[in-house]
């Protein structure tokens, strides 16, 4: 049998490694600009609003909800053929970003626009990089 | 502006599956065909303007290509900007005849990434996604423009019937082109029973994947009379852009179609309801929909039940891409948007045969890149 790849996995860099460095330690971390006071996601080098370059890093309370979504049926490669199908998903946090990720602990059937979520972090085999996802909030 | 802008010769190749071409015979047929069908020679040609290649990349496909025909244009670019590049080369030719800096521009596009790629194409357009933030989780490009289409469904602006309908309509549409990839007739169930992709899209609401290539060329328009065939004036051409990752885009209801569309018809000094025929950029029936909403071309939630009204076809209120688009015609990478210009062109030139749109005297080709990222309209009309 030939043998899978492992899924493709984020190769942290200069800006973004408080974010994957937060992930492995369980928090979700996203810039804030203190000129402008909007938050943005992915970090960047300067604010994609304002073009300010004072930027903190903060921690995210980790809720929101699915801006969209979709479930997939067919993977686009082989190391995802074994998940499907799975959701893909948009999602509104609520400091006011949007990131993409899979909605996890559930059946895709019941993922509906408006869902409110919470931010888990999932391991895969093979690697000490954890990945952010959500799954359903529960009241 | 300076100096006017026409389309003086088009070509497009068979497309489907080709095992005896190569990016550059493709290129080369395309290139070849049009300077034919604007009477010109390859020492004519002062421009080239080139795309991108999967199957076989290059980094100088206007100096391969260049290399490969015995061309030595003054002006040599390339343009990768995802599907809409057909559009942007139109744009950037119109622009160096304008300028005066060339007379005739050979804009050209194709790949064969069916027979030449094999199943590596879907991993390979994957790979657009961004590294960090997308390809983790698995994202395929259907299932990144499905998230707009499921917007639209939850609002109840779209639905399944709606999508099937564009589909129909382009497969009846491809039958009637001699070099469409695909013509066996579909129908609304065929469509609705289709397996699903990436929900709430669908097997038969996906675009081909097909060898091909087409050309274009553009020319300052004192040449026109010198020219076999009638001309066909550029009007107006406008351009959007909003984001590159669907994560990133400011909306997913509207997109910088808006700004293309609307620029491209106020330059053109018309309206909306001045467009005889429409060749939109196509690779999901979605697409289509959304885009001719977002365009204004139909109020919110219109534009679905329009192509289940039949408004979409050859003989509707508005056809809407005639030679059966990405979705039937054929979806050659950067060719997939290059084949609604040359479409376009037909249709003004009264070349269509089965297909042709009675009196078309003004149409829109659309070409877009990314998921739903950038846009290029363009309004063309008879000369």
């Amino acid at each position: 049998m030939a043998e899978v790849q492992a899924k493709p996995m984020p190769v942290p860099d200069a800006i973004s490694r408080p974010y994957w460095e937060g992930a492995n330690q369980g928090i979700f971390a996203f810039q804030r600009c203190r000129d402008c006071g909007k938050a943005q996601f992915y970090s960047r080098s300067a604010c994609v609003h304002c073009h300010g370059s004072d930027l903190e890093w903060q921690v995210a309370a980790g809720t929101g909800r699915v801006a969209s979504f979709s479930v997939i049926h067919r993977a686009p490669i082989a190391s995802f053929m074994a998940d499907t199908p799975y959701v893909l998903a948009l999602i509104d946090m609520n400091e006011g970003f949007r990131f993409m990720c899979n909605v996890l602990r559930c059946d895709p059937a019941t993922v509906k626009i408006g869902m409110r979520v919470r931010v888990c972090f999932e391991a895969r085999p093979g690697t000490e990089q954890k990945i952010p996802q959500v799954e359903p909030a529960t009241a | 502006m300076g100096n006017k802008a026409i389309i003086s010769g088009v070509h497009d190749t068979q497309v489907g599956a080709l095992p005896d071409s190569t990016c550059m015979s493709l290129h080369t047929e395309a290139s070849l065909g049009a300077l034919a069908d604007a009477g010109l020679k390859v020492s004519d040609i002062d421009g080239l303007l080139t795309a991108y290649s999967f199957a076989s990349p290059q980094l100088m496909l206007g100096g391969v290509l260049g290399e490969y025909i015995g061309l030595r244009p003054k002006v040599n670019a390339s343009i990768a900007m995802g599907g809409m590049t057909g559009g942007l080369l139109v744009r950037h030719a119109a622009a160096l005849v304008q300028a005066g800096i060339c007379r005739h521009v050979l804009c050209v596009t194709g790949d064969n990434r069916l027979t030449g790629m094999g199943d590596k194409v879907q991993a390979a357009l994957a790979d657009v996604g961004h590294p960090q933030y997308e390809q983790p989780y698995g994202m395929s490009v259907p299932a990144a423009f499905a998230m707009a289409a499921q917007v639209y469904f939850h609002e109840g602006w779209l639905n399944g019937d709606h999508l099937a309908a564009v589909a129909v309509n382009q497969r009846a549409n491809a039958a009637l082109h001699p070099q469409s990839h695909m013509k066996k007739p579909i129908t609304m169930d065929d469509v609705r029973k289709s397996k699903v992709i990436a929900s709430p899209l669908r097997m038969l609401d996906c675009c081909l994947v097909s060898d091909g290539g087409a050309a274009v060329i553009v020319s300052a328009a004192e040449t026109a009379r010198d020219r076999p065939k009638r001309a066909v004036e550029l009007l107006g051409i406008g351009e959007g852009h909003t984001h590159e990752h669907i994560f990133a885009a400011p909306s997913l209801v509207d997109f910088g179609c808006k700004e293309s569309a609307t620029d491209a018809l106020a330059q053109a000094g018309l309206k909306h309801k001045d467009v005889d025929c429409a060749h939109i950029y196509d690779c999901f029936t979605s697409t289509l929909l959304i885009t001719l909403e977002s365009m204004g071309f139909y109020g919110r939630g219109e534009a679905g039940p329009a192509a289940l009204a039949g408004e979409f076809a050859i003989g509707g209120r508005f056809p809407v891409n005639t030679n059966g688009g990405l979705l039937s015609y054929g979806s050659s990478g950067a060719a997939g948007g290059m084949f609604h210009v040359v479409e376009a062109v037909r249709q003004l030139r009264g070349e269509c045969g089965p297909r042709q749109v009675k009196d078309a005297e003004v149409a829109l080709a659309h070409t877009l890149g990314g998921i739903f990222s950038g846009h290029c309209s363009i309004i063309m009309g008879r000369a």
